[in-house]
């Protein structure tokens, strides 16, 4: 299968189309949270929380026997909540920094719960294959109803984004001074804390608890690059979410052996690099551009100073003055001369110089032009 | 003395963070209309001391009332500016927006700020004189504009009783002035301003209450009466030579 033709399967294939959703909405809720993590510098505590999660699958298996999705994840709820507030107490209790904290959970979690999978594969149970799945996901097991549950948590966790926007940026930027007004900073924190471990949970059967940190930054990332509002960096996050959701289901659909959770991993990867590149305002591409233009132009700007404050002891402003005089200027290059002469501040002929008129002018304002540009 | 309201009242104040005192029983009563520094070395506790009045940080003892009233019940009388440092100024929001923040307190939770909320931002924002600026993304201002608009956003809250932690750190003498004239112009309408404060220099010029402070409590009174070598020996420890200007 093509990529053309996946999309023209898209459609009209059932399943194709419901993983495709499951993805695309998996994505948008994963970047819309994912940018409260990013700005609370809390990249981290999504790849805690995803690996936190694998022995409460584990365990809900052992304890229901049964492999159904629902069941498992719940089981992944709690214990990604029950290693988030370990982490909270360990950073609040202790003189440990949050990243030894984060570390220390993700693998006594993780490794917990690879115990108990080698565990539970060397039970005599038929019905114990598949698990590992968890492990980096697998979007082709997901059916209608998961993806029914994704659109249900989406649409809560927009609401409540809408209903306490006010609350959320504020606690966002400055969680002391939110305190000072009388909000319950408490309750704001624990209410995003929650949602991301949820987001976390739903993607666990897609992306897996490997990538699943991943899911939640790269598109919080790319986003950060395009704007500086909040609202529409939140909003681009989603919707470069879901985009790397549609793309990488797409791409790994029409490549047949590959896994649906990394491609769509690897897709946003690109959108961040792409953005932390080609970004107008924040750009790497852009940002040198500027500064080598900024240079050139002042390496200019000097350059005419230095030939006013020559020209400036003749009585006549247009006197001619031989080329070679400007050798031992710092910043001069035939290039400047050229682009002088262009900007009609200087005229050349036989090996010689002279200012214009305009050039005169220009070179006189052009201190207070560099004061008022400031 | 004439008899003097007290706006800021300190019982036994007592913060500790490990198993060390950083504040111990401190004791504190502020007359309103006063314009005072806590000054102290570092480690002092100065901040941790507006941030304990505040209930920032949870004191191990002690209470607070403001205006005789204890201060869960009094927020709305109160604002503050806290150091410059301690948020990320590469967060994706304007200058506006962050003077509008001072609002939120008195607006409570879900409401979301009308225009009458917006021109009370405005007003803030000129008042510091960085109205021209209220556009700008809050990373593309300077230290001591940065250092303004925490200023805008506790004006706006229209308080009675200011907290400021150090306010002058790293900001230009222009922004210096402007910043110590908005001080005085609260003084003078009666207003009661606490501010952390570092330069010993300034002390008698920009205030006339002082609070010296260096774990516990070593002195508190009028900057006249008490700023004095004796009281800044006791404080940093060493000879303080200060040019008291009477």
């Amino acid at each position: 299968m093509t990529i053309s033709e996946y999309f023209e399967l898209l459609f009209t294939d059932y399943t194709l189309g419901t993983i495709t959703l499951g993805t695309a909405v998996l994505g948008a809720i994963c970047g819309m949270l994912g940018s409260f993590a990013v700005l609370r510098k809390q990249s981290l505590l999504g790849d805690a929380i995803s690996h936190a999660a694998l022995p409460g699958i584990a365990i809900a298996f052992l304890i229901t026997g049964t492999k159904d999705t629902n069941i498992l994840l719940l089981g992944a709820l709690v214990s990604g909540l029950i290693g988030t507030f370990w982490i909270r107490g360990m950073t609040h209790k202790t003189h440990l920094k949050s990243d030894t904290a984060l570390g220390l959970v993700l693998s006594l979690f993780f490794g917990f719960g690879m115990l108990l999978l080698t565990f539970i594969q060397k039970q005599p149970n038929a019905n114990q294959a598949g698990l590992d799945k968890y492990l980096f996901g697998q979007a082709a097991t997901l059916v209608k109803s998961d993806v029914v549950l994704m659109i249900i948590v989406t649409s809560i966790c927009l609401f409540v984004l809408l209903l306490f926007w006010k609350e959320f940026k504020i606690l966002l930027f400055d969680a002391d001074y939110t305190k000072t007004l009388g909000f319950n900073t408490k309750f704001i924190d624990i209410l995003i804390t929650f949602f991301i471990v949820l987001a976390i949970v739903l993607g666990l059967q897609t992306v897996g608890v490997v990538l699943m940190s991943a899911m939640l930054l790269a598109p919080a990332a790319a986003a950060r690059q395009w704007t500086n509002k909040l609202s529409v960096m939140i909003f681009l996050a989603a919707i470069l979410g879901a985009f790397a959701g549609v793309f990488g289901t797409a791409i790994s659909a029409s490549q047949n052996n590959l896994s649906t959770g990394p491609v769509i991993v690897l897709v946003a990867a690109v959108f961040v690099t792409f953005s932390f590149v080609f970004s107008p305002s924040r750009g790497l591409l852009f940002r040198q551009i500027r500064f080598l233009k900024n240079r050139r132009d002042l390496e200019l700007k000097k350059t005419l100073q230095f030939m006013y404050g020559i020209a400036k002891t003749h009585e006549n402003i247009s006197h001619p003055h031989a080329i070679r005089i400007l050798n031992n200027f710092h910043g001069f290059t035939r290039k400047t001369l050229q682009k002088l002469e262009h900007n009609g501040w200087i005229k050349v002929s036989n090996q010689q110089w002279s200012l214009t008129n305009e050039g005169f002018i220009e070179a006189e304002n052009l201190y207070n032009q560099l004061l008022e540009n400031d | 003395m004439k008899d003097l309201k007290i706006a800021i009242n300190v019982d036994d104040l007592t913060v500790a963070y490990n198993y060390k005192p950083v504040l111990w029983d401190i004791d504190l009563a502020i007359p309103e209309g006063v314009l005072m520094a806590i000054v102290g070395p570092n480690g002092a506790g100065k901040s941790t001391l507006i941030k304990a009045i505040l209930g920032i940080i949870d004191p191990i003892a002690g209470s607070v009332s403001i205006f005789g009233k204890p201060y869960e019940k009094q927020r709305k009388l109160v604002a503050y500016v806290p150091q410059k440092g301690s948020v990320d100024w590469d967060f994706p929001t304007t200058a506006f927006d962050v003077v509008l923040m001072g609002t939120y307190g008195k607006l409570g939770w879900i409401k979301r700020p009308k225009q009458a909320e917006k021109k009370a931002a405005l007003e803030a924002l000129e008042k510091v004189g960085m109205l021209a600026f209220k556009n700008r993304q809050i990373s593309q201002l300077s230290g001591g504009q940065q250092q303004r608009i925490f200023l805008a956003r506790a004006l706006v809250q229209d308080a009675s009783i200011y907290f400021m932690d150090e306010p002058f750190q790293g900001v230009d003498a222009t922004t210096e002035i402007a910043i110590i004239n908005i001080l005085k112009n609260l003084r003078k309408e009666g207003k009661t301003v606490v501010v952390v404060h570092h330069d010993l220099q300034t002390v008698p010029e920009y205030f006339d209450w002082v609070t010296f402070l260096n774990v516990k409590k070593i002195a508190t009174g009028p900057v006249k009466d008490i700023f004095n070598d004796d009281n800044l020996t006791k404080t940093y420890g060493i000879n303080y030579k200060v040019a008291v200007n009477k």
